[in-house]
């Protein structure tokens, strides 16, 4: 059990990271991007982008204000 | 490469991306290594690294061809989901080094450190491997580190199509940075890696950009070419964000000029 926990703490340490915040924000970013692109016309390319527009400073923010 | 044999744009492009990114993580591994078979004992820590590579292989062998037969627009994106994720923790880490509010990574600091703790621990026989802790010390060291290797080719090369050229660059490199590495018996305190993990962290989050919008449906102007401004928009984007940050900051200067750290950083 407690190597389960532990492959599970590496897992979410590897592909999550300092801020769950950012996994968050790219999965809603790129579940809009989809449904806009599925559903509509609309150019969608630029959601991902303006995501990481708002992610980044944001996670930046947080971290330094921690310090 | 195109049908005249020729290395396309794109194909330098993703060797450029999986040689630099798996470098840096080669950098790390070495160290590590070196500081298990240093301070301990080099038979084990060979058996270590054998072994760890032995693991990496079966993952890439097992991981691979599954990767590869998933449809092109569910593989970019679940991959560019992943590279968005991991592209942004790495340019937060760098972001905040080069603008002097993380300390930067010191690979001599971390030797010396492994290595230290290395002469402290005792010694103890694991089969064939006459010490335990430099086998483990080397096997964590390669299996942790070659993941993220066998991650970035794998994820790279299938997105571009290309897993052999994206496999070349990741041996290139891990060879390039170990034969070094063992050549001179010392960490690889001089390469520029914070320089080198900004650069790599612009790069996934390009690539992760680029491929998680298309694999949800959406369609860049330009196609394929959108990737030239995406990744320059980028890095400006982070250059910026560190002479913000560095406005705010402690007053330490950027990427490797503020190597002084008053603490390893990982």
């Amino acid at each position: 059990m407690s190597k389960l926990r532990a492959f599970g703490a590496f897992a979410y340490d590897f592909v999550i990271g300092d801020d769950w915040r950012v996994a968050i924000g790219v999965a809603a970013a790129l579940a809009v991007t989809y449904w806009l692109s599925h559903a509509t016309k609309v150019a969608t390319w630029w959601l991902v982008p303006f995501a990481l527009v708002v992610l980044l400073p944001l996670t930046l923010w947080r971290a330094v204000r921690k310090r | 490469m195109d049908s005249g044999g020729q290395l396309s744009g794109a194909a330098i492009a993703l060797f450029a991306s999986v040689f630099l990114a798996c470098a840096v993580e080669a950098v790390e591994a070495t160290t590590i290594v070196l500081a298990a078979g240093t301070a301990r004992d080099w038979r084990s820590a060979t058996w270590g690294l054998g072994a760890g590579l032995a693991v990496l292989a079966v993952i890439t062998a097992v991981l691979g061809p599954a990767v590869t037969r998933l449809p092109l627009s569910a593989l970019r994106l679940f991959v560019g989901a992943l590279l968005l994720v991991f592209g942004l923790q790495w340019l937060r880490k760098a972001i905040l080094r080069a603008s002097g509010h993380k300390d930067s990574r010191d690979e001599g600091a971390i030797y010396r450190k492994q290595l230290a703790a290395a002469q402290a621990a005792p010694a103890k026989r694991l089969g064939v491997v006459p010490d335990a802790y430099a086998f483990t010390l080397s096997f964590k060291g390669v299996l942790l580190e070659g993941l993220e290797v066998v991650f970035i080719a794998l994820t790279f090369g299938s997105n571009a199509k290309n897993v052999p050229l994206a496999a070349i660059a990741a041996v290139a490199a891990v060879l390039a940075v170990g034969l070094a590495g063992f050549a001179i018996r010392a960490p690889l305190a001089r390469v520029p890696e914070n320089t080198m993990k900004f650069v790599v962290g612009i790069m996934l989050t390009a690539f992760g950009t680029f491929w998680g919008a298309e694999g949800a449906g959406a369609h860049w102007p330009g196609s394929d070419a959108a990737l030239l401004v995406v990744a320059p928009a980028i890095a400006c984007f982070a250059l910026l964000l560190v002479a913000v940050l560095r406005r705010s900051g402690p007053g330490a200067g950027p990427g490797e000029q503020a190597a002084e750290p008053a603490k390893v950083a990982a």
